[in-house]
C-alpha cells in the first residue's frame, strides 16, 4: 500500500492545524511564508502522484487496512490526480496574491485556506460516496469562512444565500446517499457500480430517483442551470484571491458528475445505464446560453467574470455530456484552462477595481487607471484567453471539443451554442475593455485610499497573474502530451471495470 | 412502525421545505434545521427497522441491526449541528449588517414601521 495517496489530503490538514495553533504566536509575515511553503510542498506531493498514475495504474489506499467494500478507501486514478494538480497550482497563485494584503484582518485566513485545500483534495481522492459528502462539507465550511473574510454588507448577503442553498443541497445529498445505501447496501463507489448494474427490476425506480437526486446536488455545486443563481453574487462580492480559488469549486461539481455518471451510472451499468444522458447536454447548453446573457448584461467587471465561470461550466459539461473519449479528454483539458483563466481574470479585475477609486469595477467611463497600458495589455490577453480566440489555450480546448462533436447527432446544437456564446463573449469583453481603457477620462480621481500609489507598477500583484497566464501558455506549448494525458484519463473513465477491479481486487466485477 | 416513521419523516421534510422557502432568515434557519432532522432520521432507518437486535457479534443473536447507518448518522448529526450553528451566527450578522432579516437584505413595510429612522434603504 502506498502512503503517497493520502499525503495530499493529510498534508493540508497538518498545515492548517499548524497555522491555526501558531496564529497568535508567529507574525503574519512568517505565517505567509509558511503557507506558501506548504502549498509548494503540496504541489510536489501531487507531482509525485502524477508520475505514479500517468502510466494508467490506479492506486488504492485502504484506511486502517480494511478491505475495500467494508473499509474506507482513497483512490488515485488519472482523473483525481489531474484535478489535484490543477487545484494545488491554482491555490499557490491565489495565495501569492492574497499575501499582498488580502489576508490581513483575520488570523483565520491562512488556516481556512489550507482547510479548503484539505476538503478539495479529499473530495477528489475519496472512493466512497459518504466521504464525498463529508469532504464536500469540509470544503464548504472552509469556503463560507473565506467568502465572508473581512465582512461587509454585500458579502454577508451573498454569503447567507450561498450557505442556505448549500445546506439544502447537503440535505438532498444525504437523502440520495441514504436511499442508495438502503437499496444497494454499500457506499463504496466501485461496489455501488457492481451492485447498481445488478439492480433487480422492482428497485429500479428508487435507484434511478436516488441517482437523479445526486445529479441535482452536483448540478447545484457545479452551478448548472437552473441552480446557478447563487454564483454571480457570491463570486463577485468576495475578495479576489478567494474568488480565484473558488474557480475550482464549480469544477468539484463537474468532477463528481463525471465520476459518478461514468462509474456507477455509466454505459456499462445495465438497467441504470446513462441515467442522466437525456438531461445533461440540454442543461449544459442552456447554461452556456444563459451565462452568456449574464456576461452581456453585467454592469460590473467581477460579475461579468462570474458569469464567464457559469459559461465555462456549461462548456465543460457539454464536453462531458457528449460522452466520447475525445470529448471528455478535451473537456478535462479545458477544465484546467478555464480554472486558471478565470482565476487570473478575478485577480486582474481586483487590480482594475483598486485603480478606479469609488467607481471600483463598475463598467462606466471613469478615470484612467495607473499603468493603464500594462494592465490593459493583461486585460487583452486574458480576454483572448477566456473567450477562446487563437492562439491561446482557450482556443485549443474549444477546438478539441468541437472536433469531438463533429460526427455526433447533436452536432448542430453544440456548434451553434458554443460558437454563438463565444462571439457574444468577445463582444461583451470588447465593450468592457473599451469602457475601462479607451473611454477613460484623462484625470485620476484621487479619492480615499485608492490612488496611483495603491496600484503603481505593482509587480507583486501582477506576479500571480503572470504565473497563471504562464500555466495557460504551458497548456498550449505542451498541448500534445497534456491532451494525451487527458485523453488517457477519459479512456480510463469509460472503462469502469478497471477502476472496480483495482478497488475491489477480485474478478467478480463486470 | 414503518408507516409511522415514514409519516414523521415526510411531515418533517414538508415543514422544513415550507419554512426554508420563507423570506425571513429565522424561518429559513428553522426550516433547514427541520430538514436536517428529517434526513438524520431517514439515514438512521436506511439499515431497516428492527427491535432489540444487537449491532455487534453475539452468540445468542438471531439477527443483527445494521451498524453502518448509525455511524453515518452520527457523522451527519455532527455536521448538521455545526452547519446550523454557523448559519444562525450568519443570520445574526446579516441582521446587524443589513438592518433587516429579509433574506434578500431589502427593507420591507414591516421593517420600515419598526425602524422609522431607517438605518439603510
Amino acid at each position: 500500500m502506498n502512503h503517497l495517496v493520502i499525503a495530499p489530503v493529510l498534508f493540508p490538514l497538518f498545515a492548517a492545524t499548524l497555522l491555526l495553533l501558531l496564529r497568535r504566536v508567529i507574525p503574519l509575515r512568517v505565517r505567509r511564508i509558511l503557507n506558501l511553503v506548504a502549498l509548494v510542498i503540496q504541489i510536489l506531493l501531487v507531482s509525485l502522484l502524477v508520475q505514479r498514475v500517468a502510466g494508467g495504474e490506479i492506486l488504492v489506499y485502504a484506511l486502517g487496512n480494511w478491505p475495500a467494500p467494508y473499509g474506507i478507501v482513497m483512490v488515485a486514478d488519472r482523473l483525481s490526480v489531474w484535478m489535484l494538480l490543477v487545484t494545488s497550482l491554482l491555490a499557490f497563485f491565489a495565495m501569492l496574491y492574497a499575501v499582498r494584503g488580502t489576508d490581513a484582518g483575520s488570523r483565520h485566513f491562512h488556516p481556512l485556506f489550507q482547510l479548503q485545500l484539505f476538503g478539495l483534495s479529499g473530495a477528489f481522492l475519496t472512493g466512497d460516496l459518504f466521504n464525498l459528502f463529508v469532504f464536500f462539507e469540509i470544503l464548504l465550511l472552509a469556503s463560507y469562512g473565506l467568502l465572508l473574510h473581512r465582512g461587509g454588507a454585500n458579502r454577508v448577503r451573498a454569503g447567507l444565500h450561498f450557505v442556505a442553498l448549500n445546506l439544502a443541497g447537503s440535505t438532498l445529498f444525504l437523502f440520495a446517499v441514504g436511499t442508495l445505501y438502503a437499496i444497494l447496501g454499500t457506499l463504496n463507489l466501485a461496489d455501488l457500480a457492481v451492485k447498481a448494474a445488478a439492480t433487480p427490476p422492482e428497485n429500479l425506480g428508487v435507484v434511478r430517483a436516488a441517482g437523479l437526486m445526486l445529479f441535482a446536488v452536483f448540478a447545484l455545486k457545479a452551478a448548472l442551470i437552473p441552480l446557478y443563481l447563487w454564483l454571480p453574487a457570491a463570486y463577485s462580492s468576495t475578495s479576489a484571491p478567494v474568488a480565484a480559488l473558488f474557480a475550482i469549486m464549480t469544477k468539484v461539481g463537474a468532477y463528481s458528475i463525471l465520476r459518478v455518471y461514468t462509474l456507477i451510472f455509466g454505459a456499462e451499468a445495465g438497467p441504470v445505464a446513462n441515467l442522466i444522458g437525456p438531461w445533461l447536454l440540454p442543461l449544459a447548453l442552456a447554461t452556456m446560453a444563459i451565462g452568456t446573457l449574464g456576461v452581456l448584461a453585467a454592469h460590473e467587471l467581477r460579475r461579468q467574470v462570474a458569469y464567464l465561470v457559469v459559461v465555462s461550466v456549461g462548456f465543460l459539461l457539454t464536453a462531458f455530456a457528449l460522452g466520447t473519449e475525445a470529448s471528455i479528454g478535451a473537456g478535462l483539458y479545458y477544465l484546467a484552462h478555464s480554472t486558471f483563466a478565470a482565476a487570473a481574470f478575478f485577480l486582474l479585475a481586483d487590480m482594475i477595481a483598486m485603480g478606479r477609486g469609488t467607481l471600483a469595477d463598475r463598467l462606466d467611463p471613469g478615470p484612467v487607471i495607473a499603468n493603464a497600458n500594462l494592465i490593459g495589455a493583461f486585460f487583452f490577453i486574458i480576454a483572448i484567453l477566456v473567450s477562446g480566440l487563437p492562439p491561446l489555450s482557450g482556443f485549443v480546448g474549444k477546438y478539441m471539443v468541437l472536433n469531438a462533436a463533429v460526427d455526433l447527432p447533436s452536432m448542430p446544437w453544440v456548434f451553434g451554442v458554443i460558437l454563438t456564446a463565444g462571439l457574444f463573449g468577445v463582444i461583451a469583453l470588447a465593450r468592457s475593455g473599451s469602457l475601462l481603457f479607451y473611454r477613460a477620462e484623462g484625470v485620476i480621481e484621487r479619492t480615499g485610499t485608492a490612488g496611483r500609489h495603491a496600484i503603481g507598477p505593482n509587480w507583486g500583484r501582477l506576479l500571480p497573474i503572470i504565473g497563471l497566464l504562464l500555466l495557460c501558455v504551458t497548456l498550449v506549448v505542451w498541448a500534445g502530451p497534456l491532451s494525451d494525458y487527458t485523453r488517457a484519463t477519459a479512456e480510463q473513465l469509460l472503462e469502469p471495470g478497471v477502476y472496480i477491479r483495482a478497488v475491489l481486487g477480485d474478478p467478480r466485477s463486470v | 412502525m414503518e408507516a409511522l416513521i415514514a409519516v414523521i419523516i415526510g411531515v418533517l421534510t414538508a415543514c422544513g421545505v415550507y419554512l426554508a422557502l420563507r423570506a425571513r432568515t429565522f424561518p429559513v434557519v428553522i426550516g433547514l434545521t427541520l430538514l436536517s432532522y428529517a434526513v438524520n432520521l431517514f439515514l438512521f432507518i436506511t439499515g431497516r427497522l428492527s427491535v432489540g437486535l444487537p449491532a455487534v457479534i453475539s452468540d445468542q443473536a438471531v439477527g443483527y441491526a445494521d451498524p453502518l447507518p448509525q455511524a453515518l448518522v452520527l457523522t451527519a448529526i455532527v455536521i448538521s449541528f455545526a452547519m446550523t450553528a454557523f448559519i444562525i451566527m450568519l443570520a445574526l450578522k446579516a441582521r446587524a449588517e443589513l438592518g433587516t432579516d429579509q433574506v434578500d437584505g431589502r427593507l420591507d413595510a414591516e421593517d420600515a414601521r419598526d425602524a422609522p429612522g431607517g438605518e439603510r434603504g
